[in-house]
């Protein structure tokens, strides 16, 4: 029999505490699991630092990613005898919901952003590169793993096949807005899951809702939006991701500056900090790695990196107060350079941070509205664009909410010696707000 | 400090106005692959690649009062212009931007239609593959387009030339 249609002999099971159980019978899916470069998913954290926030945010890009592709095996196998549904694209759905977070690194979105780098480019990599993953792929067929890299990077000709795992109502942000809901114990994020997958169609070049399952579809818009602002964009998580970016740049610029000696030789980041990272590098900086160092770096004689490390290690955060940059431009020039003359480097310890989120967005033929909006299918069989529908979601369409913070040491501050420069610098900081304490 | 906010700033600055969301989001596209230092992300989406990042941070310039913001109804659509405000001008003076110079650049992308420039951005997106599968591969991905020879050999000019100067 071919590989790709063998079967396991039985069924195989992971529990799973999001979707009771996650099955397993395609050979190539065990067989993609099993490898290094899936493997290393557990030693990734799904939400970075959000467990300083939430203490049970402790799950990783593993359980996430078989989420995924337990939902996308429940969706197709509803799919099975619609119109429209090409059952040649299964195992290719798979595939790719399986895989679609394989280029995750440790910390992603501080390291993208210091390193300049992107994991949807790694992803790719692994999934066309000489890997193990890449090796089983093509036993498949010759250019099965191209066809699931195209699929993960929205070029695949198919739309329909993309959208399952890459849209506004798509298996991936399904199964992370209900596991991190769950791992964080907030009681947002939670919706009829089991309803929408019902009234799932396929369509020509996407994924349609049955009309009567709008209401389903309200909860998961809502869902999304509410967990945004409570969860992803906490302002006690985004200090943890301020001062672990800060160790990074600051890490990178001693190595840079050649006049410093690290005592412990920083070999797993050197690549990194030098922007010529290659796959086999990228592929073994995990947490637990990315932790050691950060832990050896408190030993470090430069003052800034070891003082940041020991916040980071052991949650001795920033505080935070709100900042309009239109409004405050000023303020936060002369709170630079009061910064400076108190010996803080504001580089390092005055930090700017603004999160954004468009909860859902609707189409606007021709000149924008570059994502798919989602469709309800109508019983007369005409498709009608979900804000026109529903108030709700009307409420909330296309409308972005942006949040800036100022985060700096509020402890450093109480332990100036120097009143008036404290004072004036307080009273800056609190004119704005009042300073909130991140505990 | 907001300092991919003040390149973008500077980049009205130089265009003077934009007008078009899908333009402006093939610009920066184009001008990221000419080696000009804009950071947004961009991933593949329905007109090509798209910034969702640019999206949202156009949005909050605008919400700053650094940018305007016309809207004007074209009967089957909207479309948006953008042009930087005194406050925006304000703002930009206050970041030494280590940019290089890229006016002749923008004047070039100015002039041509978003859906010129849609096939061009689409073209650099897959630029890794040899020119004959990167022209299949548009055909691909945007069969709606219906991109003719012509409009295909005039993108590979235009992308030799944009990214010589």
């Amino acid at each position: 029999m071919a590989y790709k249609d063998q079967q396991l002999s039985e069924e195989k099971v992971f529990k799973d505490p999001v979707h009771r159980y996650v099955h397993v019978r395609d050979r190539v899916i065990w067989d993609l699991i099993a490898t290094p470069e899936f493997q290393r998913l557990r030693r990734i954290k799904q939400l970075g630092t959000t467990n300083l926030t939430f203490h049970g945010a402790e799950h990783s890009r593993f359980n996430h990613s078989l989420g995924v592709y337990e939902i996308v095996r429940r969706i197709i196998n509803n799919f099975e005898n619609q119109s429209h549904w090409n059952k040649e694209e299964r195992l290719l759905c798979l595939c790719a919901a399986l895989l679609h977070d394989l280029g995750h690194g440790p910390f992603s979105h501080s390291f993208e952003k210091v390193f300049k780098l992107d994991h949807e480019y790694f992803t790719q990599q692994i999934i066309i590169g000489d890997t193990n993953i890449h090796k089983i792929l093509e036993r498949v067929s010759p250019g099965f793993s191209k066809e699931v890299a195209d699929v993960i990077a929205k070029t695949y000709e198919d739309k329909l096949v993309v959208s399952l795992i890459s849209s506004q109502i798509d298996a991936d942000r399904m199964d992370y807005l209900q596991r991190d809901a769950y791992y964080t114990g907030v009681s947002y994020g939670h919706f009829d899951m089991e309803r929408i997958l019902r009234v799932m169609r396929p369509i020509e070049d996407q994924v349609v809702i049955k009309s009567t399952g709008m209401h389903a579809v309200e909860d998961y818009i809502m869902s999304r939006y509410q967990m945004y602002w409570q969860v992803y964009f906490h302002p006690v998580t985004r200090s943890a991701e301020v001062i672990l970016s800060k160790i990074l740049h600051r890490a990178k610029e001693l190595y840079e500056s050649k006049e410093f000696t690290f005592k412990l030789k920083p070999i797993h980041f050197i690549s990194f900090f030098e922007g010529k990272v290659k796959l086999d590098e990228y592929l073994k900086l995990d947490e637990s790695i990315v932790y050691f160092y950060f832990q050896a770096w408190q030993e470090e004689q430069d003052e800034i990196l070891r003082d940041l490390c020991e916040r980071f290690m052991n949650r001795r955060l920033f505080k935070y107060v709100e900042f309009n940059p239109n409004l405050q431009m000023k303020q936060w020039m002369e709170l630079y350079q009061l910064f400076q003359n108190a010996g803080i480097d504001p580089e390092y310890y005055l930090v700017v941070d603004s999160s954004s989120d468009l909860p859902y967005d609707f189409y606007r033929p021709g000149e924008e509205g570059e994502r798919l909006p989602i469709h309800l299918v109508m019983p007369d069989n005409s498709l009608k664009e979900l804000s026109r529908h529903s108030d709700i979601v009307e409420a909330i369409s296309g409308k972005k909410r942006t949040d800036h913070k100022l985060y700096f040491p509020k402890d450093r501050l109480d332990a100036l010696e120097n009143e008036e420069l404290k004072n004036k610098i307080m009273e800056i900081l609190y004119g704005q707000g009042e300073v909130r304490d991140v505990r | 400090m907001l300092d991919n906010h003040a390149k973008l700033m500077q980049f009205f600055s130089v265009a003077e106005n934009v007008t078009g969301r899908k333009k402006l989001q093939k610009m920066i596209y184009i001008l990221q692959k000419c080696n000009i230092p804009f950071e947004e992300k961009y991933n593949f989406h329905f007109y090509g690649p798209y910034s969702e990042e640019l999206t949202l941070r156009v949005e909050e310039l605008c919400n700053l009062g650094f940018l305007h913001e016309i809207k004007e109804d074209k009967s089957n659509y909207y479309q948006y212009n953008y042009t930087i405000t005194d406050d925006g001008k304000e703002f930009l003076q206050q970041f030494a931007l280590d940019m290089p110079n890229y006016e002749e650049k923008v004047e070039k992308l100015k002039e041509k239609s978003s859906r010129f420039l849609e096939l061009v951005a689409t073209m650099f997106y897959f630029d890794y593959l040899p020119i004959e599968e990167m022209i299949g591969k548009v055909h691909k991905v945007k069969p709606k387009q219906n991109y003719s020879e012509e409009e295909i050999k005039e993108a590979i000019q235009f992308m030799k030339e944009i990214t010589l100067n």
